[in-house]
């Protein structure tokens, strides 16, 4: 259960995959949105290009906690959809396989804003 | 008042200095000029409940002490002249309401305190008007909102980048005889060298600080060793160094007593990259340490050239260059 | 013409004054952070994969559940801007991330009212990636759709 091999295949692909996030900064001044959406994108395609689960075979959360995941279950929820409910099953399959993450990433930014506010920086 | 030269003006009369006052944010306050503020704030919400709330409080705040030191009321004053970064220069409006003076509003971005003190020291010089109050500032947190992302959204800065300073400065001009002066100024022109750079200020600005000191020079026939101190507004680190390679392509060599707000700003380990910016930087540094340092004869002739960047975040998006501009101004303290 | 040519040799000029950060600390930092991050993930998932009859899929909806939830928390408290000012992409690119850039323009403008402020500026920084994420995913689906 508890695998030390894979926990270390975790960190090293999970953390070779924010180095190249950084390289994006360093190289083109990326900010934030770009590059989530610069990842996003990739994880769909790998998904596309049948890449995307033989790498979460190998490197599990290594590589679905980065955004790529993400986008991995966008097109993984798009493409079953077409196959069991077709152009229906496309335009909803994306949004029903990722519905929990965005709907609590909603919520908790509401809670959070009820109770916090922004501080200023030192 | 006169005009020689291409855009400089001399106020025969000396508009004179009666008061200043500075505040500033908890942060300026641990730097360079922390001996030199008059008011430093605990905590930057300064009792509000928003931080552009607490921006309009800095600047009431500023010009009433000052007011209080020149030992006038609200009603003496014929002309109030402020700007900040704020869209609608609102925290000046909101604090002119609060003052019932009559107002005038300005907007040169960093470059607006020199700006409002060209125009208090025109009306002044010659033409019956007895005071001019003039004020700028800006905050971290309200210049973070409109131009960058949210405080707590987490990225990195980039080593290009200036720290907008918390701080607001109001200056009083009078046309009694005072110990500090303006006499003469240089209004700039709005220069683009085609940088687009959001995030290197310094580096686009530099080109208009050269070009408002050159034509200074020029007109006036003068030379940086005539002055104690040259001072930029918030230029930076990088930016002032590019200002001292360009003047010295153009043939006037800045020495040592060359300096610039935003890279003095803050000290080494405050972690601010390129220094300071913001209106309230030069603001707040013009009314305190310069003002002091004239009113006490250590500094006999000093020079101020506020930059400042005059996009807007829809500007830079649709891919324009950042056009800039700096106005200048020559300060005489005491028996010069 | 002859401002054309000055333009472009500031800008060069510019570019070669652009002090030189040496990149190995920033990149090692995201690689580190970004690492635990996903080892935390990791970590969530295995707990709860100790939960009887817990399947593997819905496990891993709770690990991004769980992850998103820490980092608005975090982010309420002002503490993941200073994360990310250590880490830079290492917690950007993470799911972590994604819940940061909702909660803190919703921190930022609850000021200019509930509506206007706090939910119509939610989105601000992570609406293009639902938008881009939803078009990219229906593409795929139709690739696979027509092929």
């Amino acid at each position: 259960m508890f695998d030390v091999l894979m926990y270390l295949k975790v960190f090293l692909i999970g953390g070779f995959i924010c180095m190249l996030g950084q390289v994006l900064v360093i190289t083109t001044q990326m900010t934030s949105a770009r590059i989530l959406v610069t990842f996003l994108i990739m994880g769909v395609f790998l998904e596309v290009v049948g890449a995307f689960e033989p790498l979460k075979q190998f490197a599990g959360s290594g590589v679905t906690v980065p955004i790529m995941g993400f986008g991995y279950s966008l097109a993984k929820g798009a493409i079953e959809g077409g196959k069991t409910n077709g152009l229906l099953g496309v335009l909803t399959g994306g949004l029903t396989e990722t519905a929990g993450g965005i709907a609590v990433a909603v919520t908790m930014a509401f809670l959070m804003a009820l109770l916090f506010s922004s501080k200023t920086k030192k | 008042m006169r005009k020689i030269g291409k855009q400089t003006i001399v106020f025969e009369h000396k508009p004179g200095v009666l008061s200043s006052y500075s505040i500033v944010g908890p942060k300026e306050g641990k730097g360079n000029f922390a001996k030199f503020f008059h008011q430093i704030l605990s905590d930057d919400l300064f009792g509000q409940d928003s931080y552009e709330k607490a921006e309009r409080k800095m600047f009431l705040s500023a010009v009433l002490e000052s007011l209080k030191e020149a030992k006038l009321q609200t009603t003496d004053v014929d002309v109030l002249i402020g700007g900040d970064l704020m869209n609608q220069i609102i925290s000046s409006n909101f604090m002119a309401r609060e003052l019932q003076a009559p107002f005038l509003g300005v907007f040169g971005a960093c470059s607006t305190m020199v700006e409002s003190l060209i125009v208090g020291a025109s009306l002044i010089d010659g033409n019956g008007f007895k005071n001019a109050v003039c004020v700028t500032g800006s905050h971290f947190s309200t210049a973070e909102k409109q131009f960058r992302y949210p405080l707590e959204l987490g990225t990195q800065r980039p080593p290009t980048s200036q720290w907008t300073v918390t701080g607001a400065g109001a200056t009083i001009l009078s046309n009694k005889k005072c110990d500090v002066k303006i006499t003469r100024a240089t209004i700039g022109k709005v220069v683009d060298w085609n940088v687009c750079d959001v995030n290197n200020m310094g580096g686009a600005m530099a080109p208009a600080a050269l070009e408002t000191l050159y034509t200074f020079f020029e007109d006036t026939k003068t030379k940086p060793n005539d002055y104690d101190l040259i001072l930029t507004g918030d230029l930076g680190k990088l930016g002032s160094e590019i200002l001292r390679d360009l003047m010295e392509y153009r043939g006037y060599k800045l020495e040592s007593n060359y300096g610039d707000c935003g890279q003095m700003m803050f000290s080494n380990d405050q972690k601010v990259f390129q220094g300071g910016s913001g209106c309230g930087c030069v603001a707040s540094i013009l009314s305190s340490y310069v003002i002091k340092r004239l009113k006490e004869g250590s500094l006999k002739k000093v020079l101020v050239v506020a930059t400042g960047a005059l996009m807007s975040t829809i500007s830079s998006q649709q891919g324009d260059s950042i056009p800039c501009i700096a106005h200048l101004i020559e300060l005489e303290g005491k028996n010069v | 013409m002859e401002s054309f040519e000055r333009d472009k040799r500031y800008n060069e000029y510019l570019k070669s004054k652009i002090p030189k950060t040496k990149p190995w600390p920033t990149l090692f930092n995201a690689f580190v952070v970004g690492g635990i991050i996903c080892l935390l993930g990791e970590v969530i998932k295995d707990l709860l994969m100790l939960i009887p009859n817990m399947e593997s899929s819905v496990a891993s909806v709770w690990e991004s559940v769980i992850l998103i939830v820490i980092a608005s928390i975090l982010t309420g408290f002002g503490i993941y801007d200073k994360i990310g000012a250590f880490a830079g992409a290492g917690s950007i690119v993470p799911i972590t991330g994604f819940s940061n850039s909702i909660t803190s323009p919703a921190l930022e403008f609850k000021r200019e009212g509930m509506i206007f402020g706090l939910c119509a500026n939610m989105f601000k920084i992570a609406g293009p990636v639902i938008v881009c994420g939803v078009i990219a995913s229906i593409v795929a689906g139709l690739i696979f759709l027509i092929f």
